[in-house]
């Protein structure tokens, strides 16, 4: 047996050594990855920094912790991101597992957000985040597609008290927020097919500007909604979040992460293109056999 | 009747909500939203149901001691304390008797498991619950290092709530999605050869695809590579998925036809 009849006949384990190598070597090393910005995602970054303050983003945090890899920097990216510029976020969690990622991350928003930042060169002084003020957290109810037809009609619908238990007429930041009408934008985090109602009976309804944050394999799913401008933006997994961090110029757990991914998937090219290699010599010597 | 019934239902909720859609009236948005009340709280029964389902199948389990019956012990350890960890919560700085009490609820659930799975001797698990019980009734009573909120959200907010979910379920469940990489890294290494022209037009399409995103080759290629890769994904890519997803949606409306018109009746557990 030759090299490439070997090459043709690797054990799995051997590559799943090689990617393990890579990934931690890559991950103890730090070295920074330079991040090519799309523009799917410039005009998501674009359209929530020109909004005004006091503005209000509908964030649904749609994933559970299996996409917290890909999802949960782009949450953290986004809702600092927001209340940097003082704008107020809705969250919501239409996935069972949802409220607690939701609330960690608000947690922990909160804390980096007590910091002063400096963000592109413009100075933002560390503020503490209410809940009820600068946020409101409206929790899981199931049946999602309806959930989101309901909150079209009024919020208070599906959730008349938010995740902590306060009445929603009760929080300063609710006073006149009826549905979608008083929300600049909706974004959907999501890592299934949650993305698809809130295509479906929330933006095609109800009309507001959706932009959604997915898991690197969904992404090319959802890319007619973005050619028929149903969709503002798609930010598409770990690379997308690293291109909103980096576009905020507030590096995070998303560019960390890259130099992992990047080096992950050369790792799986170069499996790729050595397993074809030996294809096709093992298939011109078996040719080269047939003939004599 | 029994069958006609629900079919009634269907054709009258299916039809309005049909038509709804185009009667922007008052009191046809006061309907719709009543129904949108309805759905919701029969999906809160679902939620209890499910409950009621994981239960039994894990105690089945146990009962006919079928392939990995142990880990069905868990699967319930989990379920109840953390509905029980979701239902109380600290008072002040110390938690006094709440690991105990916590220990005690677990083992009576425990012990009363235990009787209803063993075919000879209940008796002294049932005594043994008993015990456990009124242990932890008396430090519910009298323990006012914490108490239980049925009706509050404080629960979720319980320390020891958010220490299971983010130290053990969140870490679970990103490992096990993790693993893919692993098996995606064999996968590719296996199948993505090219074999004959559409799975060479596959791995060319792949590759370029994957290759648009690493920054080390862009000098290289300079913005080909990137608008190749944007052909692909708004040219063939956007046209293939719009045909899904046309394709989907008339399936959808076929569907929805067919059980409002009583033609599709799977949804009461006949063909």
């Amino acid at each position: 047996m030759n090299f490439f009849d070997k090459l043709m006949k690797l054990d799995r384990r051997w590559v799943f050594l090689f990617l393990v190598v890579v990934c931690v070597a890559t991950y103890m090393t730090e070295f920074e990855v330079p991040i090519l910005v799309e523009p799917e995602t410039q005009v998501i970054f674009d359209f929530v920094d020109e909004l005004e303050p006091g503005e209000i983003v509908l964030i649904a945090i749609d994933y559970d912790p299996n996409n917290l890899a890909e999802l949960h920097p782009m949450t953290y990216a986004m809702a600092e991101h927001c209340w940097r510029k003082k704008l107020r976020i809705i969250f919501t969690s239409l996935s069972q597992n949802g409220p607690g990622m939701a609330d960690q991350a608000i947690r922990d928003i909160s804390d980096s957000l007590m910091q002063d930042t400096e963000y592109n060169g413009v100075m933002y002084e560390g503020r503490e985040i209410v809940s009820g003020v600068d946020y409101c957290f409206l929790g899981y109810k199931p049946y999602y597609a309806l959930v989101i037809l309901a909150m079209g009609q009024d919020f208070r619908l599906p959730f008349p008290a938010d995740y902590y238990g306060t009445p929603l007429d009760s929080l300063p930041m609710m006073q006149g927020v009826i549905n979608y009408d008083q929300v600049a934008c909706v974004v959907d985090l999501s890592g299934g097919n949650i993305t698809d109602a809130w295509i479906s009976y929330g933006q095609g309804r109800f009309g507001f500007p959706l932009l959604l944050g997915l898991t690197g394999v969904m992404t090319a799913q959802y890319y007619p909604f973005l050619g028929s401008g149903q969709v503002v933006g798609i930010m598409g997994g770990l690379l997308g979040a690293a291109q909103y961090e980096k576009m905020a110029g507030n590096p995070g757990l998303a560019m960390d992460g890259m130099r992992v991914q990047l080096y992950a998937h050369m790792v799986i090219i170069l499996f790729i293109i050595m397993g074809n290699v030996g294809f096709f010599v093992s298939r011109r010597k078996q040719k080269q056999a047939e003939r004599r | 009747m029994k069958r006609q019934f629900p079919l009634f239902l269907v054709f009258i909720f299916g039809l309005f909500m049909v038509f709804q859609y185009f009667v922007p009236h008052e009191t046809s948005e006061w309907v719709y939203e009543f129904l949108l009340d309805w759905i919701l709280v029969i999906g809160i029964f679902a939620l209890a149901l499910g409950i009621w389902s994981l239960y039994k199948v894990s105690v089945d389990k146990i009962k006919t001691r079928k392939a990995n019956w142990g880990y069905s012990y868990v699967t319930l350890f989990g379920l109840f304390v953390m509905i029980l960890f979701g239902f109380t919560s600290q008072n002040g700085d110390s938690w006094g008797w709440y690991f105990i009490f916590v220990a005690t609820v677990m083992l009576t659930i425990g012990m009363v498991i235990q009787a209803m799975v063993s075919s000879g001797q209940k008796g002294l698990s049932l005594i043994l619950a008993g015990v456990f019980l009124v242990a932890s009734v008396l430090i519910g009573m009298f323990d006012n290092a914490w108490s239980f909120h049925f009706y509050t959200a404080e629960g979720l907010q319980n320390s020891m709530f958010r220490a299971f979910f983010d130290h053990i379920l969140i870490p679970i469940l990103s490992t096990m999605f993790s693993l893919l990489a692993f098996f995606i890294a064999s996968a590719a290494y296996r199948a993505f050869r090219a074999r004959n022209l559409l799975a060479s037009l596959l791995l060319l399409a792949a590759l370029i695809v994957m290759l648009r995103f690493n920054p080390y080759l862009s000098p290289i290629f300079g913005d080909y590579m990137a608008k190749t890769s944007n052909w692909l994904m708004n040219v063939p890519n956007m046209a293939a998925q719009r045909a899904i997803v046309i394709g989907i949606g008339l399936g959808i409306v076929a569907t929805a036809l067919k059980v409002i018109l009583g033609i599709e009746r799977g949804y009461m557990g006949k063909g």
